[in-house]
């Protein structure tokens, strides 16, 4: 993250409408070369129409897509250069896998030798060394989406889009795909671009996300940022599990805002974890894994409030409480893990919290 | 905006032109010329204003007219009764007594009949019933009778029993549709409650294929009424149908007037009774998709 | 399963009523006597000798064959067109058009027939093989797009995207891809619109001229008690030909839902 890539992708002020439905409103941001790029949102937010802007599906009504450096406004699907892998992979049917694979090179010119070697390195590369000869209508899911891979990157393209390539495979499945793409991400050192609505696998395998509601980007950061610099409650709480405690803000100097927050009591807040207000009423954002329940030897780091447990959730390796705090009606859920000589404790045990101010947000 | 519209809009009528062109040039400009010509006076051969609704006067008011449209009326509406009654058991029997990689197999089985050419069909049965005829030769040879039955001189009886046979597939596929579609849970449910199998069919599964039902009804009545092969070839011109008057008009009377006056008269009452059925049973068929 | 025995016992008796003229076909048919009755007289082919010595026979077979394969083109390439436009576009008037296209499967033959017949006349256009193919495409073509609405719609319309990604152009697409992958409904309506066009009466008669097709000819044979056993061996032959041909019909539809990774929702109607 030292070396600033190339832009690959540039959206500006991107507009698009399904007859009055106002589909993308003003999309701007890029898309650098070689980076693992993911679209995050949930449906019908428009991140699948952005992607299909950018193979040339989907036109624009205003604004302009450029794909390394070139405005796409008058080149068709099949003169860009991107390929795509569809969510239900587009393998097809009546067709060998050799065949699928080797389709996009029809019209390259290479000899039928060429073509064949060229089928084997990316049959190879996706692990399907071998299924050249196999029916295309014979294959489990995984399967055909390597072999979508397959026939996707034999082309050498610049930019790969991926329209939700996970979403139809089991759990274990996807888990390994995960792993699978990055690997070959890496090893292709190409764009790729990934369309989902799952933010664990966003932030699993993006170098950049974009997360995107009803149209618009709302942050477009690396997960980390977006992890805990968050810009929106929204995003906050797209993004993993966060608890919203209502505050008050008392006042604001240049890089500092004071804060009453209900149930934590006074806070002093960086402005770098304050984005800008949008006229909602103030809530300050803690993550669950922020808070710590202390046990009876120990000591807060920073800052402590008393409890009541008001719920206990078990999962074996963790333990999630909800917490009333300070005696308010505010509750908390904080995450501890489950080591020796840390028990699982009772709903109704008085309990002291520890959290650091330092990892808060604050969204007004 | 309007724009991407346009587009697809724009592929989308340039291939359906050709059928388009096709379906209005053969089929809308000669109904709509029917419809004309039946508000028209009709002479040998040719129609010619004045306007007049005489045709339709006559139509509904001549007796001769009037005792057709009432036999093609109670012929459909017998063979809509015998065709549907009969085909309820066995659309259930392929719904729910015959495992689903077998169903189509039954269905392809049911409606091969329906696909073989009309006129042999309805000759063989003209063969079956007559005096002497196929029926008559083993009924009496296997000495249930001493008469022949000779079933074919009863004209209506013949036409009902051949059109029934004609439209039985019709009738099965409808039912079997919607008899596919009752969730199979709410019947478990009823016998988990208790219910006798008999009173489940009658309470929960008889209702609700009640669409299909009604589907059938029409789907057998309106062609039915129609029909011109099966009057003109069983009746021996004895027992037609309004069909064959149509055809008497229009070709030995050379009326084109009354004769499209016949055929407009005739499809509005069809509509008519139709929807006037679909109307009456509107409780079954609402809400649910 | 009682109850269920009972009605299998009903649904094959059914099944028999169904059948029961179309298994007394061949029976007579074979049938050494020209009376058409019981008791059967031994077995007998003369049927189908004398069927198939009869020139008029052989001529009316023959147009009908002519017309049967026009019609079945023009109804299919048109259901092509029909078809693709209802499953792929949306445009104004679709609904309209698209009933209309559909409509002579709701019309009784007989109307439509007598409104061609009349436009026709008053054209003084004389009758013949043709007016019959245009009557019977008119016919055939709600059948025709009926298939093919369902062989379209089972088809991924992703397929045609990644066509057009991995670098061909729609015209390209529609022959590397669509083409193969509707070609079994294609098949299939073809072999439908053809047996509707052998078999239709109403519109031959109505429509043709004093030179029968095979139905027409039938029609008229009937009439004359001694050529019906000729007339039931070509009623055999006609009707084997139809099922085989229905059976060919459904394979290819099946298939081709199968290959396009489609489901079955049973039937053509």
């Amino acid at each position: 993250m030292t070396t600033e890539r190339p832009t690959m992708i540039e959206f500006k002020d991107v507009h698009k409408y399904y007859g009055d439905y106002h589909a993308l409103r003003g999309i701007n941001g890029t898309i650098r070369a070689g980076e693992f790029f993911s679209l995050l949102g949930p449906s019908g937010c428009g991140k699948t129409t952005l992607l299909r802007t950018i193979a040339g599906f989907e036109g624009i009504d205003k604004g302009a897509v450029l794909i390394d450096g070139k405005d796409m406004a008058r080149v068709p699907a099949n003169a860009r250069p991107t390929n795509m892998v569809f969510q239900s992979y587009a393998i097809f049917p009546h067709m060998s896998v050799a065949e699928n694979v080797g389709f996009g090179l029809r019209r390259s010119g290479l000899s039928a030798a060429e073509k064949a070697k060229a089928v084997e390195d990316a049959l190879g590369m996706v692990g399907l060394k071998g299924y050249g000869g196999r029916a295309a209508h014979a294959l489990s899911g995984g399967q055909r989406q390597r072999v979508a891979l397959a026939r996707a990157l034999i082309l050498k393209p610049k930019v790969l889009l991926l329209d939700e390539p996970l979403s139809a495979l089991d759990k274990k499945m996807r888990e390994h795909m995960q792993v699978e793409l990055i690997k070959l991400q890496r090893q292709v050192g190409i764009t790729f671009i990934l369309v989902t609505h799952d933010q664990e696998e966003a932030l699993v395998m993006s170098d950049r996300i974009a997360v995107m509601f009803e149209g618009e980007i709302a942050q477009l950061a690396d997960p980390e940022t977006l992890y805990r610099r968050p810009n929106s409650k929204k995003v906050a709480d797209f993004i993993g599990t966060m608890n919203f405690i209502p505050a008050t803000v008392l006042s604001e100097t240049g890089h500092k805002v004071e804060v009453e927050a209900k149930g934590l009591g006074h806070l002093t807040v960086d402005a770098a974890m304050a984005p800008p207000a949008r006229g909602e009423s103030p809530v300050v954002g803690l993550r669950p894994e922020t808070l710590t329940l202390l046990y009876d030897d120990q000591k807060a780091a920073e800052r402590e409030t008393d409890g009541v447990i008001d719920e206990v959730i078990y999962f074996g390796d963790m333990t999630y409480y909800d917490v009333y705090l300070g005696g308010t009606d505010v509750e908390v859920r904080l995450s501890m893990r489950n080591v020796p000589g840390r028990p699982v404790l009772d709903v109704g045990t008085k309990v002291r919290v520890a959290w650091s101010p330092s990892a808060l947000v604050l969204f007004r | 905006m309007a724009k991407q519209i346009s587009a697809e809009a724009r592929k989308g009528w340039t291939l359906i032109s050709p059928p388009a062109f096709y379906a209005v040039l053969m089929l809308a400009a000669p109904l709509a010329t029917v419809l004309i010509y039946s508000v028209m006076t009709g002479e040998k051969g040719a129609v010619s204003l004045p306007l007049t609704l005489d045709n339709y006067y006559e139509l509904f008011t001549k007796p001769i007219y009037r005792a057709l449209m009432w036999r093609s009326l109670y012929v459909s509406l017998c063979v809509t009764l015998a065709t549907v009654i009969l085909a309820y058991p066995i659309a259930y029997f392929v719904s729910f007594y015959v495992s689903p990689s077998k169903k189509s197999l039954w269905l392809f089985l049911i409606t091969i009949p329906f696909w073989t050419s009309y006129i042999i069909r309805v000759s063989l049965w003209r063969t079956i019933l007559g005096y002497d005829g196929i029926l008559d030769s083993m009924v009496m040879g296997l000495g249930l009778t001493d008469t022949q039955p000779n079933i074919l001189s009863n004209g209506v009886l013949s036409i009902i029993i051949t059109l029934a046979h004609a439209y039985a597939p019709f009738a099965v596929l409808p039912i079997f549709v919607s008899l596919e579609k009752v969730d199979r849970s709410l019947l478990e449910a009823g016998q988990d409650l208790g219910e006798s199998r008999w009173m489940t069919f009658l309470r929960v599964t008889l209702p609700l294929s009640l669409p299909g039902v009604i589907a059938a009804v029409l789907i057998v009545f309106i062609p039915t009424v129609g029909d011109y092969v099966t009057p003109e070839l069983i009746g021996g011109g004895k027992t037609p149908m309004i069909a064959n008057l149509m055809e008497v008009a229009m070709l030995k009377q050379r009326d084109q007037a009354m004769g499209s006056a016949i055929a407009v008269g005739a499809m509005l009452i069809v509509a008519l009774i139709s929807v006037v059925f679909v109307l009456w049973n509107r409780r079954f068929l609402g809400g649910r998709k | 399963m009682k109850q269920g025995s009972g009605l299998r016992g009903y649904a094959f008796l059914y099944l028999l009523f169904l059948y029961a003229p179309i298994i007394i076909l061949p029976v007579f048919a074979f049938n050494n006597s020209q009376v058409v009755a019981f008791p059967l007289k031994g077995f007998t082919t003369q049927w189908f000798g004398e069927m198939w010595a009869d020139a008029n026979l052989r001529a009316a077979l023959g147009r009908s064959l002519v017309i049967a394969v026009v019609t079945a083109s023009v109804a299919t390439i048109l259901g092509i067109f029909a078809a693709r436009a209802s499953v792929r576009y949306a445009f104004p008037g679709k609904a309209p058009v698209m009933g209309l296209i559909m409509l002579p499967m709701v019309l009784p033959d007989i109307v439509v027939a007598m409104a061609l017949l009349i436009v026709l006349l008053s054209l003084s256009v004389p009758l013949s093989m043709l007016t019959i193919i245009m009557g019977h495409v008119l016919l055939c073509m709600p059948f025709a797009v009926a298939i093919l609405t369902s062989a379209f719609q089972s088809l991924d319309k992703s397929l045609e995207e990644a066509a057009l990604d991995l670098g061909e152009t729609p015209a390209s697409t529609f022959r590397l891809i669509i083409l193969p992958l509707v070609m079994p409904g294609i098949i299939s309506s073809f072999l439908i619109c053809f047996t509707i066009s052998i078999d239709e009466f109403v519109l031959a008669n109505f429509l043709g001229s004093g030179k029968p097709v095979l139905s027409v000819y039938i029609f008229g044979q009937f009439r004359f008690p001694a050529k019906v056993p000729a007339m039931l061996a070509l009623g055999t032959l006609l009707v084997a030909f139809s099922i085989v041909l229905l059976a060919i019909a459904e394979y290819f539809r099946r298939r081709g839902i199968a290959r396009a990774g489609g489901k079955d929702t049973g039937g053509f109607l």
